[in-house]
């Protein structure tokens, strides 16, 4: 392991991986790579998480089809030096903001995405001209041997390696110097990774989770009201069945329409995926004993029992949690202490939506807040009153989807942010460069320091040119 | 840990560069502190200055040597926290009108109070007037000037363009505060780095604790006293102490910090028990190179500017060292051997135009570099020292050994060791050798030599033909990479640095594809790649049911 991680760093050192075209050669053969491989990596997902092709599709292949389209065709740009504006005192020079590269970076992903947090990241990476070590978690072995196997056979293998192992890969992979850490996963884990990397002054990029709530207000059409609650259904069960870090995890309402909200959810969980837990469709499973476990351990806390309102079964053997709405359970149990991760959905009514922004702020920040509403002062006071990592109107999960905007958290669900640009700057150290040419020099600058000098400066930090003039000449009073 | 005398603490420095023994025990004596509750929350830290390795262990020896008074603890902290909490839960903070205000009263504070500040800053390092002025007020003032200027353009969220994967929709980007902040500044520049990132952060609409430095204690009270005085008490707010102190507000949950690596690890480990983000503005060793084709009398004036008269070298982007061609060296000498006294006359130990060593520390650690075997023999020029005024005299140095420790440590001070190389390319070879520094200087007129310079040295800011300029200049975002630190601030750089900027998507209820939902078809994933393909034509042949992929 120390011998590859000093091969990436021989290879940051040789420069090759500063050329454009290197970039783009890899980013092309990373489109390669996704495109030919779709039906192996559809069966690692299925053999890790039960996920539809379709929907790894939508979440995974497409993503990452999508990432690295928009990287390449926009690289160009980004690796342009930025102008930085001069004041007119230092004429004549030039200032340029520059990207480069920060070195060798390590990427740690997690298990319910394996190809899309493992890929998307290293998409930046490669943008941006380092070399990359990715660490994909060993809870979804498929997709970890598929990527084991397969990017040897299309990247560049002394600048882009993977490695397999556990928390004590993890933890040697910690001890070892790096430019750059990104980390998708838990805050407990997030917290050794950033402590391990104070000793190296290592900057990381943390990619955690929390408690994505989603606010449902009364709409004005029964139409919409539907559409809502597909979208509330499609970002709860639909990515990797809610274990996803933007999956909504609780729902808020006014006591008034929760019954007529939960009918409509229900209905729309046997039309997507069937109504017998025996013949679920179209939904991935649990990804492993452990993780049902504790899912099943929120349910076992008779209170909660009590609350659940449809679904609710559990098959141990097979991985599977039935869709599962549960109606007030207590704000004290674990199930709305912590952050779920599955297919059960806690529904909290509220006598005023409105309060729900208050309900939101007692809880650690989110990484994302999703409202369906169509009041736009409401909307208002939930962006300028509330902070999250970002905000949904009206839908759910489709802010993943758009690479202009930043994906990242705040507070307890991260911080740095990455997508399209951004990844490419996660990745970047923005260098300041500025030109100066010999003449004309300013001599009240230099000591030593006299009245007229400071009378001069004073001016020209105003950018006074007049004054300056006038102060040349003989004429300025102070 | 009680240290009674000098000679104790000069015996236990001396440890602390030979071998880092003495790291360790500021280590454990400030990890200890941190390890027990984190029932508080904070957003942010600034660290800012540039104490490299050693230069902590002087301030921390500094510190234990003084009478601590217990009156700031972790309670105390905490209540400070709770209540600058409080404040930025009242959403105070987050209106334009209050930022304005309160950067305003800064700027008031800056213009009224000018004579205190300089007053304080004499004491503290006898920085002469004119250089307070323009390394320190003047660059504080502009800075909070721009942020008046620019700051509703700032606060403005930005529309980006959304895919057809969304479409119909709009999306934003709006940046909102973090929380509470912690600013912890340094005794170099202690009114400039200490104010600059509280007007970021202010801007920014946060809640800010600021740490000035218990080194530079004149100006350290003064910020207490003014900034009590000129801004909002319930969001504003100075601790004065050192590491106790530091420990007890590191505890809460914050963010933004500048001082050396070494702080600046223990900062981030910190930090990452509350997953506080940090800006870390550290320092490092500043290389100027300099090829033989240049103006030589401008070049001498510029790196002098950068050196000596920016805090007698006790700056994070002053020159640390020289690196130029053999044959070209003594001209070099000569050059700035002439300037230096046309700057700070025949005898420089009694100019006023030179700022003198902090504290005896910082003095002894600087005469240590200077007496090293195999260096002491190296001075061209200078080298005079004086303990009772804490002062050394501009001093060169000629080829000292690269394993020397004024060749491995950050000098922060008025020494310059000037390296010599055969070819002046090989001067890349010999910075990139080293941690990647704050800053990085070349002077030549060789178009090829400049580009590649910019391209092959790694530096948090690069300024050809000229020194520390760089910095004045908002436009340029001012902050490290590797040793030298991480994030980066100035300008609206500062803005960004203390704001969340929040992804916002606004769809309607319109334009629902069904192809996202479930139960899943082959025909959804058709249609599913000509939407990721963005290809309108693909996306109807899709719907018609005709795409093939």
């Amino acid at each position: 392991m120390e011998g590859s991680v000093a091969e990436l760093r021989e290879t940051f050192k040789s420069g090759r991986t500063r050329s454009v075209a290197w970039r783009k050669n890899q980013l092309k053969a990373l489109l390669d790579l996704v495109n030919e491989n779709e039906e192996s990596i559809f069966k690692a997902l299925h053999q890790d998480l039960g996920k539809d092709p379709v929907e790894s599709y939508r979440d995974e292949v497409g993503v990452i089809q999508k990432s690295v389209s928009y990287s390449l065709s926009c690289l160009d740009k980004w690796v342009a030096p930025k102008k930085g504006e001069l004041p007119l005192l230092f004429f004549p020079a030039k200032g340029q903001v520059l990207p480069e590269p920060l070195g060798v970076v390590l990427i740690f992903s997690s298990w319910n995405f394996p190809i899309t947090l493992t890929l998307d990241p290293l998409i930046g990476a490669i943008s941006a001209g380092n070399t990359v070590l990715l660490k994909p978690s060993e809870l979804a072995p498929a997709s970890l041997s598929f990527l084991i196997e397969t990017i040897p056979l299309y990247l560049d293998n002394k600048a882009i390696k993977v490695i397999g192992g556990g928390a004590d890969v993890g933890e040697r992979l910690l001890k070892l110097k790096w430019d750059k850490i990104f980390f998708t996963g838990s805050p407990r884990v997030g917290r050794l990774v950033m402590t391990a990397a104070a000793r190296y002054l290592t900057p990381v990029t943390l990619e955690l989770g929390g408690k994505c709530p989603a606010i449902m207000d009364a709409l004005s059409s029964p139409s919409k009201t539907k559409v809502a609650a597909k979208r509330i259904v499609g970002g709860k069960w639909g990515p990797c069945t809610g274990q996803a870090c933007i999956a909504i995890d609780y729902l808020l309402v006014e006591d008034k329409i929760a019954s007529t909200l939960i009918e409509l959810l229900k209905k729309t969980i046997k039309r997507f995926y069937g109504e017998n837990i025996k013949d679920l469709k179209s939904i991935s499973r649990i990804v492993n004993k452990h993780q049902l476990q504790r899912l099943h351990n929120f349910l076992k806390d008779p209170h909660v029992a009590a609350s659940v309102v449809y679904g609710g079964s559990v098959n141990e053997e097979k991985l599977v949690i039935e869709p599962t709405i549960l109606l007030d359970p207590p704000l004290d149990s674990e199930i709305m202490t912590e952050e779920i991760f599955g297919p059960l959905l806690p529904i909290i009514t509220l006598k005023n939506i409105e309060e729900s922004i208050e309900f939101i702020n007692s809880k650690p920040n989110p990484l994302v807040i999703y409202a369906f509403t169509e009041d736009e002062t409401f909307k208002k006071r939930i962006l300028s009153e509330t902070s999250s990592g970002a905000v949904t109107f009206n839908d759910s999960m489709v802010q993943f989807l758009s690479d202009t905007l930043p994906f990242g958290g705040v507070g307890q669900s991260g911080f740095g942010r990455y997508h399209g640009k951004y990844s490419f700057d996660t990745f970047s150290h923005e260098k300041a460069v500025m030109h100066r040419a010999f003449f004309p020099e300013l001599e009240p600058r230099y000591p030593p320091w006299n009245d007229f000098k400071l009378r001069f400066l004073k001016l020209a930090y105003r950018f006074d040119y007049f004054g300056i003039i006038l102060l040349l000449i003989g004429l300025k009073r102070s | 840990m009680t240290i009674v005398s000098a000679a104790a603490a000069a015996a236990l420095f001396k440890d602390c560069t030979r071998c880092f023994k003495f790291s360790s025990i500021v280590g454990v004596g400030l990890g200890g502190t941190l390890t027990y509750r984190h029932t508080y929350k904070i957003n942010r830290v600034h660290f800012s200055g540039s104490i490299p390795s050693s230069y902590y262990c002087c301030a921390t020896l500094s510190i234990t040597m003084e009478e601590v008074k217990p009156t700031f603890d972790v309670d105390k902290a905490a209540v400070l926290v709770n209540e600058m909490r409080k404040t930025f839960s009242s959403g105070k903070t987050k209106s334009y009108e209050w930022r304005m205000s309160q950067l305003e009263s800064i700027s008031k504070m800056i213009d009224e109070k000018e004579k205190e500040i300089i007053e304080a800053l004499h004491k503290d390092l006898s920085k002469p007037e004119l250089e307070a002025f323009l390394s320190e007020i003047l660059m504080t003032k502009s800075s909070c000037k721009l942020a008046l200027k620019e700051l509703k353009h700032w606060m403005m969220p930005k529309k980006v363009e959304t895919s057809m994967a969304t479409y119909p929709s709009s999306a934003e980007i709006v940046s909102e505060p973090l929380g509470v902040v912690l600013v912890i500044s340094t005794w170099n520049f202690p009114f400039l780095l200490s104010l600059d990132p509280v007007i970021g952060a202010i801007a920014a609409g946060n809640a800010v604790v600021l740490k000035p430095s218990e080194i530079a204690p004149a100006t350290s009270s003064l910020l207490t006293k003014l900034l009590g005085e000129y801004v909002d008490e319930s969001a504003i707010r100075v601790v004065e102490g050192a590491v106790r102190e530091t420990s007890a507000l590191l505890e809460q949950k914050y963010l933004y910090i500048a001082g050396g690596a070494r702080v600046g690890r223990i900062v981030m480990a910190a930090a990452a028990k509350h997953l506080t983000p940090v800006t870390l503005e550290l320092g490092g060793k500043c290389p100027a190179v300099v090829d033989s084709n240049v103006n030589l009398q401008v070049t001498a004036k510029r790196i002098i500017a950068g050196k000596w008269a920016c805090n007698n070298g006790q700056a994070c982007i002053g020159v640390d060292y020289i690196i130029t061609t053999k044959e070209f060296a003594q001209k070099l000498i000569d050059s700035l051997r002439s300037v230096l006294e046309e700057f700070f006359g025949k005898d420089p130990m009694e100019s006023k135009d030179l700022s003198r060593i902090v504290n005896s520390f910082q003095f002894m650690r600087l005469v240590n570099l200077l007496d090293e075997d195999k260096v002491s023999d190296k001075i061209v020029f200078g080298g005079q020292r004086d303990e009772s005024q804490l002062q050394i005299a501009p001093t060169i140095l000629l080829d000292v050994p690269e394993d020397s420790l004024i060749m491995q440590e950050e000098i922060f001070g008025p020494l310059l060791p000037i390296m010599t190389v055969e070819k002046l390319e090989d001067s890349l070879d010999m910075i990139n050798r080293k941690p990647k520094p704050l800053a990085a200087y070349l002077f030549s007129d060789d178009e090829q030599i400049k580009s590649k310079f910019v391209q092959n040295i790694s530096a948090g800011g690069i300024a050809i033909n000229d020194t520390v300029l760089q910095l004045t200049v908002s436009g340029l975002p001012f902050g490290g990479v590797g040793e030298s630190g991480m994030g980066s601030y100035h300008g609206e750089f500062s803005f960004d640095a203390f704001s969340h900027k929040k992804a916002v998507l606004y769809r309607s209820f319109a334009g629902d594809a069904p192809t996202r939902y479930p139960p899943y078809t082959p025909g959804k994933q058709k249609q599913m790649k000509a939407l990721v393909s963005g290809n309108i034509f693909n996306i109807i042949l899709a719907l018609l049911g005709w795409f093939r992929d």
